[in-house]
């Protein structure tokens, strides 16, 4: 996974509140049970997986997916987890189902509660939140779930700790987890706002950060979505004044 | 391996007929080429551009732009394995083989350290970067490295997950031991062959 980064060496580890956990807990492949499945929009499910062995997990880290044929043939993907590692014993995946997605178009279409799927993780330690405040999440479209997993443990772990979410999403109907968004999140509709809306409409802009009000001499910068999003959005955290070493990005490619 | 089988999973994205030996395990084929990165993206003009190679050699050398391109060029056709699953096959880079440019640098160390304009950094043991094996590479199929494929020049050492390719590449240093570069400090492999499936620490 190429991917750049300046090298970071200030974060604080093991806040309280905060699992004490080694960076990368390597997992195993194990079979996991689907337990509850929820209909976020009509393309993004989530699926709650209960596992045999679960250890927490920083918010931000994925979890491998990997399905196999009768034949032996494997896919695999990875996906971020969306619950909070006080969720004990099982994980959350939200998966948006991309057109030619031969592993989310498996989890949407085929996986019912009662399956059971083939996972190991949590892996990656870096596009992790470790408890750093105040932060400010960028989140395009389905970019949004890993900084939810970092959203809902904030509220369960360091409810003190100032976080905002600026949230962009193309359509009304393409909101994920649009319930717990909270006063923390401003959220602005990208191509079509629904009627009446009087919130934010367009693409992410400078306006729209200084309205999230996270202090750039302060705070650590979080983006996730598509290249193009993530693009602007790193490059609106440097022109707003944060630091390159505090602005991580996660990119989702043409996976599925 | 395991014997798990998914209910009802037939596999519908099977590599092209005649490639399936060319997809290592747990990748697929991918017709695109998807941008990965942790940070920003840092533009380097070709004007303040060097690549370096230094640390425990017998005497190190140090290329500006207009230099690294009057060394010799080569095609270099490849397949290329994401850590994130995804296979590219037959692309093709151009650059300067490592073999070239180690000439009379003199290592003395059997491990280096990939540094790069941006902060970031990996792991490659020298020997996975002789005989063929790597390049510096500036042009991608016939273009100019784009700067999101970590352009003006970047590592490439197909061989290895394309993590080990690194973007916007300023030098390598030579060392006595192997030490973690970015990811490899962040949970990912130190040696990352995709046909042994290294991705994470433990594999």
């Amino acid at each position: 996974m190429e991917r750049l980064t300046p090298a970071e060496t200030t974060v604080p580890h093991d806040r309280d509140g905060l699992p004490s956990v080694t960076p990368a807990a390597p997992g195993r492949w194990q079979i996991g049970t689907i337990t509850r499945i929820v209909q976020e929009t009509p393309r993004v499910k989530s699926f709650r997986i209960e596992l045999p062995i679960w250890v927490p997990h920083l918010p931000g880290q994925h979890y491998d997916v990997r399905l196999t044929a009768p034949d032996g043939y494997q896919a695999q993907r990875s996906y971020s987890i969306a619950s909070s590692p006080l969720d004990e014993g099982a994980i959350e995946l939200t998966v948006d189902r991309l057109d030619d997605g031969e592993v989310s178009g498996y989890m949407h279409d085929v996986l019912v509660v009662g399956d059971r799927v083939e996972v190991r993780g949590p892996f990656a330690a870096y596009f992790v939140w470790r408890g750093e405040s105040p932060t400010l999440l960028l989140g395009g479209g389905s970019g949004v779930v890993p900084l939810m997993c970092m959203l809902r443990h904030k509220r369960r772990a360091m409810p003190d700790a100032a976080m905002r979410l600026v949230y962009s999403v193309r359509r009304p109907d393409e909101v994920i987890y649009r319930d717990e968004l909270g006063e923390e999140t401003l959220l602005t509709y990208s191509r079509l706002s629904p009627p009446g809306w009087e919130g934010h409409s367009g693409r992410i802009d400078a306006e729209l950060l200084a309205a999230a009000a996270v202090d750039p001499a302060t705070g650590s910068v979080f983006v996730c979505g598509s290249n193009g999003f993530v693009e602007t959005g790193a490059q609106l955290a440097l022109d707003a004044g944060f630091p390159a070493e505090r602005i991580r990005t996660e990119r989702y490619g043409p996976t599925g | 391996m395991s014997d798990f089988i998914s209910r009802a999973f037939g596999g519908r994205r099977r590599p092209p007929e005649g490639m399936e030996g060319r997809i290592p395990p747990g990748q697929y084929y991918e017709p695109g080429f998807p941008v990965l990165t942790a940070g920003p993206t840092p533009h380097v003009d070709t004007a303040d551009w060097s690549f370096s190679i230094d640390g425990v050699v017998g005497s190190p050398r140090s290329w500006t732009w207009e230099e690294f391109n009057a060394l010799p060029f080569e095609d270099v056709p490849c397949d290329i394995h994401c850590v994130t699953k995804w296979s590219k096959l037959d692309t093709s880079f151009r650059g300067v083989s490592l073999d070239t440019l180690l000439e009379g640098v003199e290592p003395l160390g059997a491990y280096t350290m990939a540094h790069c304009y941006g902060g970031y950094t990996t792991n490659v043991a020298l020997e996975e970067l002789t005989d063929g094996k790597a390049w510096v590479v500036t042009e991608h199929e016939g273009e100019p490295l784009p700067v999101e494929h970590g352009g003006p020049a970047r590592l490439l050492v197909p061989h290895l997950y394309f993590w080990k390719s690194a973007k916007w590449l300023a030098g390598l240093r030579i060392l006595d031991s192997d030490e973690p570069g970015f990811w490899e400090s962040n949970g990912y492999h130190m040696h990352g062959d995709p046909w042994r499936e290294e991705r994470y620490w433990n594999d």
